[in-house]
Order: C-alpha cells, then structure tokens, then sequence
C-alpha cells in the first residue's frame, strides 16, 4: 500500500440541521493527483475548507502526514504544508504580485519584529533572499515582467497563476486547487493541465483538485471522488468512476442511465 | 507635454491673449521650449503678478519672499534631488522653528499670515508633534492592518498615567514594608523629601510604552476575534471604561488612590537629563530651568517631541515594509486569505494593536510631563474620534499623510479655528468684542468659531470624504483601489485598447 499524505476519517459537517459534508472517508497517496468532483451544492468546497482549517469539522479526523489537524486554524495547517487556491479569486488585489508571494512566504520566513526595526543584515538578507526567490516563483508560473504589477491589474489567467504562485510559497507538501480553470478558454485550460503536471513533477507535489470540468478532470486525475448532498458516491481511477451509474444518474439525471 | 492639452482655461486664455496681441503660434513656440522652462517660467510670472497686484497695500514681507523663493526651488528642481530635499528642508524648519518666531526677545523673523494672523506657537507645536506621535500610533491599527479602533485614548490615558505613576510624589501615600514609597532613579527636579517615585522621564517613557503595549494585547485578546464594526465598537467601549476608570479611580470610589480621580495627579516631575549629563554633553538638565539665552522650556519639549516623532515615524515605515507589515496589509485586504496563506490572524492583529499601543503610550507619557499633569477630563471619547479624523483626513496608511492630518487638525484645534474667527470678525463682518458673550456662538454680531469646532472638524471630515476620499497624501494602494473603485474588468481593456 502507498503511503498516504492525507487522510480522512468519518469527516462531517453540520450547518445548523444541514449537513453539508456527511461522515466522509477520502485518502490522497503521497504524489499523486486526486480530484474531487460533484454536482453544484456537493460539498465540495465545505469539504476544502474543513481540510484547509477554515471551518471546524463537527466530527471526524483530517490527518495530515500522520498528525492529526483537524479543528486548527487556517494558518497551522498551511505551517504544515497545505496550500491553496481559491475558487474565486481572493488575490491581495493592492498589492503587488511580488508582495502578493512574499505574503504566502510568510510562514517560512522569520524576521522578529524589533530587529526589523533595526534593519539588522540577518533580516535585511533574509528580506533579500525572499524577493529573489519570488522573482523565480513568479517566472516559473510564467509571470516574469509581472512582478511589480498589481495584482488586480493582472488579466485574468494571470491572477489564476499568480494563485497558485502564491500558494506554492507556502511550500506545500500538499496543493489544493478549488476550480483553478474556471473562466478559462480551451486553450488557457490546456496549458494549465500541462503546469500542473510540471507542478508535480518539479515541486514533489501532490495535488487535490476540485474541477468542473470533466475533460480536465479525467485528463489528470490518478483518483477521483464524487461527492453528492455531501456524501461520498464514488471513487476510483477516473475510467471507473465514469462509468459509474451513480456518478451519471448524479450529473445528468436518472434517465441518462435507462 | 499632454499635461496642458485641452486642460487649462487660464492656460489657454493666456495664449490667446499672446495671440490676440499679435504674437505669432504662440502655443506652439512654447510648447517646443524645454520642459524645465515650461515648469519654471509660469510660478514666476503669477507670483510677480500677484506681488504687483499686492504692491499698493502691503509690501513684501522678505521673509515671505525668502519662503517663497524656497518653495519655488523645491518645485523646479528635479524629482531626485526633492526627494531628499524636501524631507530635508521640513525637517531643517521644523528644528529652527523655535528660533524663527523668537518669541524671547519681541523680535519676529516670521511675518504675519493673512487669516490665520500669526504662525502657530511653539506650544502648539509642540502639541502638534505629540498627536501627530499618536496618529502615526493609530495609523498602524486602522491604516495598516484595517481594524478600526474607536477606542484610541484609552493607550494616551494609560500613557499619561503611567508617566504619573512613575514620575510623581503620587505614590508617596503608600506604604512598602512600614515606610512611605520613595524612589529616586534619576528623576529631576525633586526636592528634599518629597516621597515617591522618581524615575527619569527616559525610563518612564520606554516603561509607559511598555505598559500600554501590554494594555493593548490585553484589551485586544478578547476584542480582536470580532470583525469591522463588532470590533469597533467594543473599542468604544474599553476607551469609555478607560475614561471612567481615570475619573472615578480614587479612594472614595475604588478603594484605593489609583489615579487621583477627578483632579487627576500632578506635578509630574519635570523631563531632564539630569546633572551628570548636563555636565557632561551639555544637555539641558532640567527642563523648567533656564537653558541658555534664547531657548525656554517650550523649544526644549517641542524638540524632544520632534525627535520622539521622529523615531515614531521611523519605527512606523521599518515595520510596514518588514514582514509583519506585510502580514498587516495582507489582512487588511483578505483576511481569509490571509490566514490560508499562513498568517495567524490573531497574533498578527494583537501586534499590529500593541505596536499602536505602544506609541500612543509614548504621546500620552509625553503630553503628561508636558502638561505637569494628568487630568481625568483630558481623555474624552472625542479624542479618540480626533485622533482617527487625523488618520482619514491625511490618508489611510501614509505616514506623511497622517502627520499632516494631525499637524493640521491640532491646529486648527489649539489657534487656528480662533484666530480665523478673530480675523472674521474683525475683517469680514466687524463686530465689537466688548459685547461679546464667550459662551455662544453668536453673539453681538460676533462669531466664536472654537465653540463648534467639533462641527467643523465634522464638516472637513464630510468634504474630504466626498471630494477626496483617499485622504490629503494617499498611501499609493488605497489611491488605487479609490481610483479604480470596484469595477474589475475595465482595466484590462484599457490596458488591451489601441493606441491612439
């Protein structure tokens, strides 16, 4: 058996009466890419959050490299080695896209305050350091010359870039992306399925995707999950899953399948 | 070149004029000189006009001219050299200010400004400085990390009494171990049994700062888990309770003599550097005492309150652009966000309030021995109302900006607002001050612009917002989100559309 990044266990969550994330069981083997689909309304996203630490599961375990995270804040388990995108864009919109991976450095970074006041060399080098290693983050995402732009005045595939950017500051061990090429044309879409494969391979990453669209989905995926009214339905190599006909009476409806 | 295009009726009228008179393209000829003498050539022409225009009813002060000549090298000369000149030429004022109003010896160097009569005492100034310490203190909780705080004044109060504390015979009426408190660690000016605590006033201010820097991680535990306006107003609140503990803490009320209450506590022992110091670099010992021929004690605290603005202002820019200043304006952009990117909101936000804490409590330490007194009556719920006014009006996030919303506001709240009611009624609609009731607005005919200068300040508040919401000197992110407002795509398709 593989070893596994991150693991959940009886995973729930409960707004009020509704349950949006409903006692699930979902396992990301170390490398690979894992996505997570599901009609609008699935879960999908609850689901991110809980990982992320956003929301608090009402029951159940989020382990992540073998400790348990769930119920920490957002900030812990980004420490820890998750990263991620956002759905839509949550870039800082007035900063620029260099600050914008500084901040996602943040946590790997280690400047106490008073000798920053001080301007003292090890901050100084390390503040050095940190741009350097920025720039390159940026020009692996193919923002080069972007750098000191601000992020709103990107165009749109970029701000998705400078995301994922931003996101892989964080060094993650684990990267996920909630609908990275939504909004994007065909050819935008492809390219990033190329980055991703490249993300893999380059940063040891493993990925979890939240996707709408199927080619996407089946073109990259190692696993898939669907989720519907936050239950787990299927999961399984992406072939598998298709042919599922839960998994179509979920997305077309029950007649599809007779 | 495109800056006159089209724009500029008076610009366009004058070559017109040019051309009415028979001056051959004269808009053309001009527009082919150099850019240096398109800048320079129009400041002289109008300031000789207007010289001529003022020629029958008032001569030309030199000292004006001299100021004027100074502004008009600062603006002809290239933007590299007024980086640092300008910085320089304010900070050589502020320093010489003292000696150019003189007020020692009935000599004046500065001349009279119309309106406003006279140029702002050092007093003034140096109150000027001590709120500027404090808005550049709230501009760190409210402009860099985006958490309004309307409960400011409760780190001033903490400051001043702190400062009373600790520099005061205040605490010569408690006993430690059988005797009476009296300590002694460098503090100035204290006569022979006094009792007490005596502590130079340069420990007071680091230990006040300390103190109030605790004070602000201890009421921003609990509030800063809230968001926008929950958080402020429970800021509110704490600067009530602050206030009311300030009144009501004596012996009568809380049981034992905490701050005095009503009267508050004074004399605060004045700021020195003490005897040995004096003696050796020269410095002024004692503050109260004479000082050399043309310095009085006024120009000694306004100084050290430069300075004290100075290493403020400093702290303020080092911590912005470090990596907690980062994490600041992160979170005041996207607060999720920024916690998914690995920011700990909470400790970040308590820093960002006890950084502003921290200097509030310096101002406060500072206002305190300048005063020779804390006084309950001082720390009003206005004065963090004040203080944040100075923040919006000078814009958000700039520190420049802030100094000179505080400066100008502080102002016009310690002399402007009076001398321009002075010269209202006495130029504009005059009226015989005789008749005059000090406590109305109106009366006699006369004009008492200080009674409604809250209302004023209101309205400047309301001017700015409407006409300049960025504020005077906007931080360069805020004026872009103003600019840009909330449309997003359009700037793409500027940036896409053809060139003309």
């Amino acid at each position: 058996m593989t070893e596994l990044l991150l693991e959940t266990i009886a995973l729930r969550k409960e707004f009020g009466g509704l349950v949006a994330v409903d006692d699930v069981d979902f396992t990301i083997p170390l490398g690979s890419i894992v996505s997570l689909i599901g009609p609008n309304g699935a879960g999908k996203t609850t689901f991110f959050n809980m990982i992320t630490g956003v929301y608090k599961p009402t029951d159940g375990r989020v382990i992540f490299d073998s400790k348990d995270i769930g119920g920490k804040p957002p900030h812990a388990a980004t420490e820890r080695g998750i990263g991620r995108t956002f759905q839509n864009i949550r870039l800082f919109q007035q900063m620029t896209s260099v600050e914008n991976v500084l901040v996602g450095m943040h946590c790997r970074l280690h400047s106490r305050i008073i000798p920053s006041i001080l301007g003292l060399p090890g901050v100084r080098r390390e503040e050095r350091e940190a741009r350097e290693r920025a720039r390159e983050l940026l020009a692996y995402c193919d923002l080069a010359g972007h750098e000191d732009e601000y992020a709103r005045n990107l165009s749109y595939g970029d701000q998705r870039r400078l995301e994922v950017a931003r996101a892989l500051a964080t060094q993650p061990k684990l990267l996920l992306l909630d609908e990275p090429t939504a909004g994007m044309n065909p050819q935008e879409t492809a390219e990033f399925v190329d980055f991703i494969f490249r993300m893999r391979e380059d940063e040891k990453l493993t990925i979890l995707l939240i996707e709408h669209d199927m080619k996407l989905v089946m073109g990259v995926s190692d696993r898939v999950t669907v989720l519907e009214y936050g239950a787990k339905i299927a999961e399984g190599e992406a072939k598998e899953v298709q042919s599922n006909p839960r998994v179509v009476e979920a997305y077309l409806g029950k007649a599809a399948v007779s | 070149m495109s800056r006159h295009r089209g724009g500029g009726l008076l610009y366009r009228s004058v070559f017109r004029l040019f051309e009415g008179i028979g001056v051959k393209d004269a808009r053309k000829r001009w527009e082919r000189k150099s850019p240096f003498l398109q800048r320079a050539v129009p400041p002289l022409v109008i300031a000789a006009l207007v010289i001529l225009v003022m020629l029958p009813f008032r001569a030309p002060d030199p000292a004006a001219l001299v100021l004027l000549a100074i502004v008009y090298a600062l603006y002809v000369m290239p933007r590299g050299w007024r980086r640092w000149a300008l910085p320089a030429t304010i900070l050589f004022f502020a320093i010489a200010y003292p000696f150019l109003i003189q007020q020692t010896n009935y000599q004046r160097f500065l001349f009279e400004v119309p309106i406003f009569n006279s140029f702002p005492s050092i007093d003034t100034m140096a109150v000027m400085a001590i709120f500027a310490m404090m808005a550049v203190g709230l501009n760190m909780v409210v402009g860099y990390a985006g958490l309004l705080d309307l409960g400011y004044v409760a780190f001033y109060a903490l400051g001043a009494y702190t400062a009373a504390w600790l520099a005061s015979p205040h605490a010569s009426q408690f006993t430690l171990g059988g005797k009476p408190i009296d300590v002694n660690i460098g503090g100035v000016g204290v006569t022979e049994g006094l009792g007490g605590i005596h502590i130079s006033i340069w420990i007071v201010l680091l230990a006040a700062a300390i103190v109030t820097a605790v004070g602000g991680i201890l009421i921003g535990l609990p509030t800063l888990r809230l968001r926008g306006d929950y958080l402020a107003i429970v800021t509110l609140g704490f600067g009530e309770i602050i206030a009311e503990v300030a009144k009501n803490g004596d012996k009568e009320t809380l049981g034992i003599n905490l701050t005095g209450g009503p009267p508050g506590i004074n004399p605060i022992d004045p700021p020195g550097f003490g005897v040995w110091l004096a003696d050796h670099l020269g410095l002024p010992a004692n503050y109260l005492d004479k000082y050399g021929q043309y310095v009085n004690f006024v120009s000694l605290f306004y100084w050290s309150a430069i300075v004290l603005l100075l290493i403020t202002i400093f702290c303020s820019i080092r911590m912005r652009d470090s990596r907690l200043g980062r994490a600041w304006i992160a979170i005041r952009e996207d607060e999720v966000a920024a916690a998914a990117m690995g920011i700990p909101l909470m400790r970040t936000k308590t820093w960002a309030y006890a950084s502003g804490a921290f200097f509030g409590g310096v101002a406060g330490a500072w206002f305190g021995s300048f005063k020779q007194g804390v006084f309950p009556d001082d720390f009003y719920f206005g004065i963090s109302i004040f203080i944040l006014s100075m923040v919006i009006l000078g814009g958000m996030g700039n520190v420049w900006g802030v100094v000179a919303g505080a400066a100008l506001l502080t102002y016009l709240n310690q002399e402007g607002l009076a001398s321009m009611s002075a010269w209202f009624n006495d130029k504009v609609l005059p009226c015989d001050p005789n008749v005059q009731d000090p406590a109305k607005v109106i009366s006699g005919g006369c004009v008492n612009a200080p009674l409604v200068a809250t209302g004023i300040y209101g309205t400047i508040i309301v001017l700015v917002m409407l006409f300049r919401p960025e504020g005077l000197i906007p931080e360069r992110r805020r004026q872009l989100e103003f600019e840009t407002g909330v449309h997003d795509e359009p700037l793409m398709d500027v940036r896409h559309a053809p060139e003309e």
